[in-house]
């Protein structure tokens, strides 16, 4: 059988692709020839003596050839052959089989290839024979089917024909795996007698020793499985080897490279831009350019849906804004009485200490009359911590009443306030910031620590500016120049070495604007001062005051001088704040610079640098907004120009001027989001402008019925903004929700209110300070409504921004158009009415101008002929 | 000349673009409308990174090669259409 399965792969394969198998591997006679010398068992070779071959009729080359090689003879013929001639008869070796088989003929086929053999070989079974005499035909056909197979590389898909079983013996191991009962159930009884049950048990101790059966492991020389095969696997590498080695360094040398990116000159660009692959490229790259370019523009396909979902749902809605939340209010009993509070002033680095400024509730003609009494009750700042409302924790105590002041930036310990007087004061507080400090930390544990001092430290000024070089007007506005920049004595703004805000800025309504450096002024000859300190005695400090500051008190002069003057008439104005351009940005990393906190002690040792030493800065910019008296915002530069004439300095003219409201403007304020837009409020109404629209304002209100005292732009959301109004109120403005009235108008105290100031505690906590005409200082929480800015916030009011200004400079087109044109109807009507006198005249000017015209052209025409020699007779 | 001036102001005046470069296969910029030092910083590291990509894409099929090559960044979008001889980077600020 294995010869048998040897070929039938190979047989199947021949026949495989057309789908027909034959059940029992039989070759064809071209498998035959193709195949080796091994047969099967249906295949019995014969040699065939000549005279069997004439008696069969299958005579070598003659009955049977190569093409038909088949001779069916018939059984009982071979079976007489072989009695007659028996032993030597030539189908003697295959008799039992003849014999055997079933049919009357048998096949005889004559093999001319030797194939098995033999001349002649006998087919042995029916089907072999059938299938012999048949295939023929089905071998062409299957061939040719493979053969159209093969060029069409198609596969006909047919169903598969139901074939009958062949088992492969997997019989007999399903049943050896089944389970079968092979003998009958046995049962079995079990049973004990009726009084053993439930009996009490004994225990007894037997010794363990011979009660078991100890089976210990040995090594079972028949379990040993040796290893016969094992799986390795086998990588080739390259051969590694490990080497090092140390390099001598006998001198130390010093080495550099530069290297600089390759370059084309401007030859070699200009002729590889003209040459002919450029344009190729170039042609050819636009299209999937164009194509993935306004792609972009279309659509943003990586914009994160679920996020910018979430962001959309905090919009402002309007339906539900809460209120501001009153969180605590501070009044001193004693100190508080009868005064007002003027400015507000959130400390910077100390979160939850504000500062106020308390003066006298007086008007002008008041306070004349009580000058007296105003000579005892000093004024004071009041510093404020949150956490507890009772007791303020310091006091300044002021040469008079401080209407502005502020904290020094870059030093909270430093407090500039200008006075009602013309002076600034100069606080420094640096001894009682740890009590301030602990005191906010502490804020838990009041009741409990006896050892707090509950009286209020007092703080002395300890500069004051000379009342003869100050302002001659109470100071309305003090302002700390950034770090950034100082400036020079001759009015041009140059680099800050130290680093540490070191100048001040105030106005007052005598029209003008004081610069000041809280340095002490270049010590020219040094040995002189020198032995001059030798020989005073030390000045006796009766106060306490901290000598930071003894080198201005009482000497301090302002170093520039701005006056205001009118534009377009004489006169000056009258400066009631101000607000000078934000020049914290770094230019170069767009960042603000740090605030180097703790480093006050520095500020008094600090010298005016001489002026060779100093670099100027290019891009600072001089202009500020000035709020004046009359209503009017000025918007000039400080930088002093010098008189070509008599060689000193003065300071210009203001650029700008727009005139806004009838009554004084008490804020100018910068947006801190925006560094060029401004809200102004007046007593009526307020305004919005920004920085180089001279048109006009961005937003202007409507007058409002009750007067408009202070203005704040909110510091966490750049379209909020605070106004405080006469009868106590405070309106905010959200001009991404309605720029037509305040979003929310919330009443806070009887008496106006004078000053607000917000700022953000914590990430949750921002708290609103407001303070009011009786001398309360109110606080209140804004809501979160009013405190988170919504995604993008800023980009809309940029844009509502320029909206407006695009409004303002198209009006200003329209404006020119229609004066333009208004301009042009009228020279048109003027040249109409000339036109129809001379109306008669134009008709006798055309004939004469088209008879011209005619000449010229026989003229031209006769050049023309001449030149081209066409010229004929009769022209 | 003007063709491939023309071109490349068709390419500037679309919306959002910041620069246009054209630089040669070995990553010496012909053209551009940046500064000189960002420029060069463009060329010779997109042209490493264009090398990159092409070998990867011709790895994983080798009849396959690269058309375009687009790096989204968070401030603009980088689209560099490469050739044979040379490649064209544009820089846009996608506005949204």
């Amino acid at each position: 059988m294995s010869s048998k399965t040897s070929l039938s792969p190979e047989a199947r394969k021949k026949k495989g692709k057309a789908g027909k198998k034959n059940e029992n591997n039989f070759l064809s006679p071209h498998d035959g020839a193709a195949e080796s010398h091994s047969r099967p068992d249906y295949i019995f070779p014969l040699v065939l003596t000549s005279i069997t071959q004439e008696l069969f009729g299958c005579r070598a080359d003659e009955d049977v050839t190569g093409e038909i090689p088949y001779k069916l003879i018939k059984k009982e013929d071979i079976v007489q052959d072989m009695k007659t001639r028996a032993a030597v008869s030539d189908f003697s070796p295959v008799k039992q089989r003849v014999l055997e088989y079933p049919e009357d003929e048998l096949l005889l086929v004559f093999d001319r290839d030797f194939t098995f053999g033999q001349s002649f070989y006998l087919v042995l079974t029916v089907e072999a024979k059938e299938n012999i005499l048949k295939p023929p035909v089905q071998g062409n056909e299957e061939e040719l089917i493979n053969v159209d197979e093969e060029d069409e590389d198609v596969i006909i898909p047919k169903t598969p024909e139901p074939r009958p079983w062949i088992s492969l013996g997997s019989e007999q191991e399903i049943e050896e795996e089944t389970v079968k009962h092979i003998r009958p159930r046995l049962r079995y009884k079990l049973s004990r007698p009726r009084r053993d049950f439930c009996s009490a048990v004994h225990f007894s101790d037997r010794s363990a020793r011979d009660g078991y059966v100890e089976c210990l492991s040995y090594q079972d020389k028949r379990f040993n499985i040796t290893e016969q095969e094992r799986h390795t696997a086998v990588q080739t590498v390259h051969h590694t080897t490990d080497s090092s080695t140390q390099t001598l360094w006998r001198y130390p040398k010093n080495m550099w490279t530069q290297y600089e990116p390759r370059e084309f000159s401007p030859e070699e660009k200009m002729h590889q831009l003209q040459s002919e692959n450029m344009k190729n490229f170039i042609k050819s790259v636009l299209i999937r350019l164009d194509v993935a370019l306004q792609q972009n523009c279309i659509m943003n396909v990586f914009s994160d849906d679920w996020t910018a979902l979430s962001e959309d749902d905090s919009a402002p809605t309007g339906k539900t804004r809460s209120q501001l939340k009153e969180y605590q209010s501070f009044t001193d009993l004693n100190l508080s009485k009868e005064k007002t509070i003027s400015h507000i002033q959130w400390h910077p680095s100390i979160s939850g200490v504000i500062a106020v400024a308390m003066t006298e509730r007086f008007t002008l003609e008041e306070r004349i009359d009580n000058s007296t009494k105003l000579l005892l009750n000093p004024s004071y700042i009041l510093f404020w911590n949150l956490s507890d409302p009772i007791n303020p924790q310091l006091q300044l105590e002021c040469p008079d009443d401080v209407l502005s002041f502020q904290f020094c930036p870059s030093d909270p310990n430093i407090i500039a306030g200008g006075c009602f007087n013309g002076q600034i004061a100069l606080w420094d507080v640096s001894a009682h910031v740890d009590k301030l400090q602990d005191t906010r930390s502490d804020g838990k544990n009041t009741s409990h620590t006896p050892n707090k001092k509950n009286d209020t430290a007092m703080v002395r000024y300890c500069a004051v500016s000379g009342i003869e070089n100050g302002h001659k007007s109470p100071i309305t506005d003090v302002q700390w120049l950034p770090e950034t920049f100082e400036v020079s004595r001759y009015g041009i703004p140059v680099e800050n070495s130290s680093h540490m805000c070191v100048q001040i800025v105030t106005c007052a309504p005598d029209s003008c604007v004081l610069f000041w450096d809280v340095r002490a002024p270049r010590v020219v000859s040094q040995s002189l001062t020198d032995t001059k300190k030798k020989s005073e005695k030390p000045l006796e400090n009766p106060h306490g005051v901290p000598d930071t500051f003894k080198h201005l008190n009482l000497t301090w002069k302002p170093f520039i001088r701005v006056s205001l003057f009118k534009i377009g008439s004489s006169g000056d104005y009258s400066p009631l704040k101000f607000s000078l351009t934000d020049n914290t940005l770094d230019y170069s990393t767009g960042e603000r610079p740090a605030h180097n906190a703790g480093e006050g002690s520095g500020l008094g040792q600090l010298r005016v640098p001489s002026a060779k030493q100093q670099n100027p800065l290019e891009h600072i910019s001089t202009k500020l907004f000035v709020g004046t008296e009359d209503g009017e915002l000025v918007y000039t530069d400080w930088k002093m120009e010098k008189d070509n004439d008599s060689g000193r300095l003065f300071s210009p003219k203001p650029t700008h001027r727009f005139v806004l409201y009838d009554t004084l403007i008490n804020t100018v304020s910068r947006s801190p989001f925006f560094k060029d837009i401004i809200l102004t409020v007046g007593s009526w109404s307020f305004a919005v402008f920004k920085e180089g629209l001279t048109n006009g304002s961005i937003l202007q209100s409507r007058c409002s019925q009750i007067m408009y005292t202070v203005g704040h732009w909110s510091p966490s959301r750049p379209a909020v903004f605070f106004i405080g109004k006469e009868d106590g109120s405070v309106e905010v403005w959200d001009l991404l929700e309605k720029s037509h009235e305040p979003s929310l108008t919330q009443n806070i105290s009887t008496a106006s209110i004078t000053s607000i100031r917000a700022k953000s505690i914590s990430l949750k906590q921002h708290l609103l300070a407001a303070s009011d005409r009786l001398g309360t200082l109110h606080i209140l929480q804004i809501p979160w409504m009013l405190r988170r800015p919504s995604a993008n916030e800023m980009q809309i009011v940029k844009k509502y921004f320029e909206r407006e200004e695009e409004r303002l400079n198209y009006f200003e087109k329209r404006q020119t158009r229609h004066e333009n044109a208004k301009k042009e109807t009228n020279i048109e009507e003027q040249r109409k009415k000339t036109e129809s006198v001379i109306h008669q005249k134009h008709e006798e000017e055309a004939n004469a101008d088209a008879q011209r015209e005619y000449e010229e052209y026989l003229n031209l025409e006769k050049m023309i002929l001449k030149d081209t020699n066409l010229l004929t007779a009769d022209l | 000349m003007a063709e491939v001036e023309e071109t490349l102001k068709r390419i500037q005046s679309q919306k959002g673009v910041q620069g246009i470069i054209i630089v040669n296969a070995e990553g010496i910029p012909i053209k551009s409308t940046l500064d000189n030092s960002s420029t060069v910083q463009y060329a010779g590291h997109i042209q490493q990174l264009l090398m990159k990509a092409r070998s990867f894409v011709r790895d994983i099929d080798p009849q396959n090669d690269l058309t375009f090559l687009r790096i989204r960044s968070k401030k603009n979008e980088i689209m560099i259409a490469p050739d044979n001889d040379y490649f064209l980077i544009v820089i846009q600020n996608p506005s949204d």
